[in-house]
């Protein structure tokens, strides 16, 4: 059973804000989904490897080559705030 | 009376990997750049990119795995661990966390009674997070500048056993593994850099009992002696903490270096969960025997094998092997000059004094220094030679030690060429024999030790030029 509690700490880890109203409404809905995803445990999977990927893929890689940075002014063109070449960030302790 | 207690100690420690490029994009990973200016979409965790593994991370993981005796997995994956921090842009961090790449491995350390096996849990692979310079201090700062330079620079985290007994035997493990990672080449260990970076869990229990005690966890140590004084200072607090009847806290605790002591970082961390996952945008990783089989083939010789070649090729006694092969750059010179100078112990004997003194003094590393085997051994050439003295060779040592000239111009620029034409010193030797009668008569009287005052008169008048065994002879014909 997912609670009010669960919901307020997954919605921390994410960083989100959520209404009141809401938190009703995403506990009865994570709820549902997590009880319709239990269904899978009905099924016997002793010695079966997990699942990590469903791509028939492996060991994709890339020499070690140095290659071209983007130039400093496009790094930073995004950013909401900036200072000295560097993005500025709000400070990160709360009081 | 007083419980004694066991001190429990694992370190976590993060390394480096000197490779080129970062691990998952071609941007460079050269230290000192100015800030943001090594970046790409990739490592910048902009929407729609794809991360591609770097080759050479790969090989230089599983090489350390080797050397530190461990399992290699056959299959091995990435996971993206999730958590909010301006130096992660994408909000995760792509590591290992069920499957990595090394397992079960260990290093024998040297302690008080005898040799040790610290276990090696596991070595994963990571990217490295990018570098925030704060607005004042931490918890006082209006905002904090991030340079990304940093972020995707490859990562090995190597995870010990709890299996080290005090802070000296934590401190030998880390001189240990820093060793054997500089001879493998796969980082440069640099603390100050942060190539190398530990964290230590240390918890204590009383002697005798099974279960562990409430483990704390110190971060921030920034050398290999902060590691030691950090879980000193750990382990005696714990101490007090009990005496007092109150029960250690499981914490994050960061070392202050300048007050000595441990700080509770309780309260300004967020609870860890950090919702591992299989990284989506990665395939996985299937190394076979052929793969390890070539790494294992053409792995350097490693720091214990190397020691027991000097005793055994070179004839050098435990101790004087031990010390060459400390470092890698020290066993490298040593080698060099043997090549061309047939003496190993003569050439032992000059690193280990002259040339580690020198190194001590100007505070640098063995590697920075200018002297060569080449130069070295040229040097003690012109010492069996007669051109210059010993007492000479340690000034022109010096000098080579600074600049790096060829030990001939030294001698000839600094006119340090022994005098061992007899007519010379004959009249500088008649000088000291006038201006000495006392000496001279007590010598006659049978004080043959005496003069070896009149050698260090004549070498002192020649500025250590004469050739001291022809003085000597000098010196007895004329007093007889």
């Amino acid at each position: 059973m997912i609670n009010k509690k669960d919901v307020e700490y997954i919605a921390n880890l994410a960083n989100l804000k959520i209404d009141e109203d809401d938190k009703e409404l995403f506990t009865r809905q994570l709820d549902d989904i997590l009880n319709y995803v239990e269904k899978l445990n009905e099924l016997d999977t002793e010695g079966v490897v997990p699942t990590a990927y469903t791509v028939p893929m492996k060991n994709v890689l890339r020499e070690d080559r140095v290659g071209l940075s983007i130039p400093r002014e496009k790094a930073l063109a995004n950013a909401p705030d900036k200072k000295d070449g560097q993005f500025r960030v709000p400070r990160i302790i709360s009081e | 009376m007083t419980t004694e207690y066991e001190v429990i100690i694992g370190l976590e420690v993060h390394v480096q990997l000197a490779t080129e490029s970062k691990i998952f994009c071609d941007c460079s990973t050269e230290f000192g750049a100015e800030p943001n200016t090594h970046t790409c979409p990739v490592c910048l965790g902009l929407p729609g990119t794809l991360p591609v593994l770097n080759k050479k991370v790969v090989d230089y993981a599983i090489m350390a795995g080797l050397a530190l005796n461990c399992e290699i997995s056959e299959y091995s994956k990435f996971d993206r661990k999730n958590y909010f921090y301006p130096d992660l842009p994408k909000a995760y961090q792509i590591s290992q966390y069920d499957l990595p790449l090394c397992q079960n491995g260990y290093i024998e350390i040297e302690t008080g009674n005898g040799s040790k096996k610290i276990g090696i849990t596991r070595i994963h692979m990571e990217e490295d997070a990018g570098k925030l310079v704060h607005e004042g201090s931490i918890d006082r700062s209006t905002g904090s500048l991030v340079d990304y330079n940093r972020t995707g620079v490859p990562l090995i985290e190597i995870v010990s056993e709890p299996d080290m007994r005090s802070p000296a035997e934590a401190r030998e493990y880390l001189t240990q593994l820093k060793k054997i990672l500089e001879y493998l080449g796969v980082s440069d260990c640099n603390m100050e850099e942060g190539s190398l970076r530990c964290d230590a869990n240390v918890s204590i229990r009383p002697v005798g009992q099974e279960e562990f005690g409430t483990k704390t966890e110190l971060k921030n140590m920034n050398s290999f002696k902060a590691v030691e004084k950090a879980l000193e200072y750990e382990v005696e607090r714990q101490k007090q903490v009990l005496a007092r009847g109150e029960e250690v806290i499981q914490e994050t605790r960061t070392w202050d270096d300048s007050l000595n002591k441990t700080i509770s970082m309780r309260g300004k961390e967020e609870a860890h969960d950090y919702r591992y996952f299989p990284e989506p945008d990665l395939v996985p990783l299937e190394i076979d025997a052929e793969w390890v089989n070539e790494i294992r083939e053409n792995l350097p010789e490693l720091p214990l094998e190397r020691k027991e070649r000097f005793i055994s090729d070179y004839g050098l006694p435990a101790y004087d092997a031990g010390v060459l092969t400390d470092s890698r750059d020290l066993a490298d010179l040593f080698e060099e000059c043997v090549q061309a100078y047939d003496d190993p112990k003569t050439v032992s004997n000059w690193i280990m004094g002259e040339f580690l003194r020198l190194v001590k003094e100007a505070g640098i590393e063995v590697a920075e220094s200018k002297i060569t085997g080449k130069l070295l051994a040229k040097m003690l050439r012109l010492m069996d030679d007669g051109t210059i003295s010993s007492k000479i060779a340690k000034t022109v040592f010096e000098e080579m030690f600074k600049t790096g000239k060829d030990p001939e111009t030294i001698v000839e620029e600094k006119g340090l060429k022994q005098i061992s034409d007899e007519g010379k010193l004959e009249e500088i030797v008649d000088q000291i024999i006038l201006a000495n009668p006392n000496v001279v008569e007590d010598i006659k009287n049978g004080k043959d030790k005496a003069i070896g005052f009149l050698v260090g008169q004549v070498m002192k008048e020649t500025r250590g030029k004469a050739n001291p065994q022809l003085v000597n002879k000098l010196l007895r014909e004329k007093i007889k």
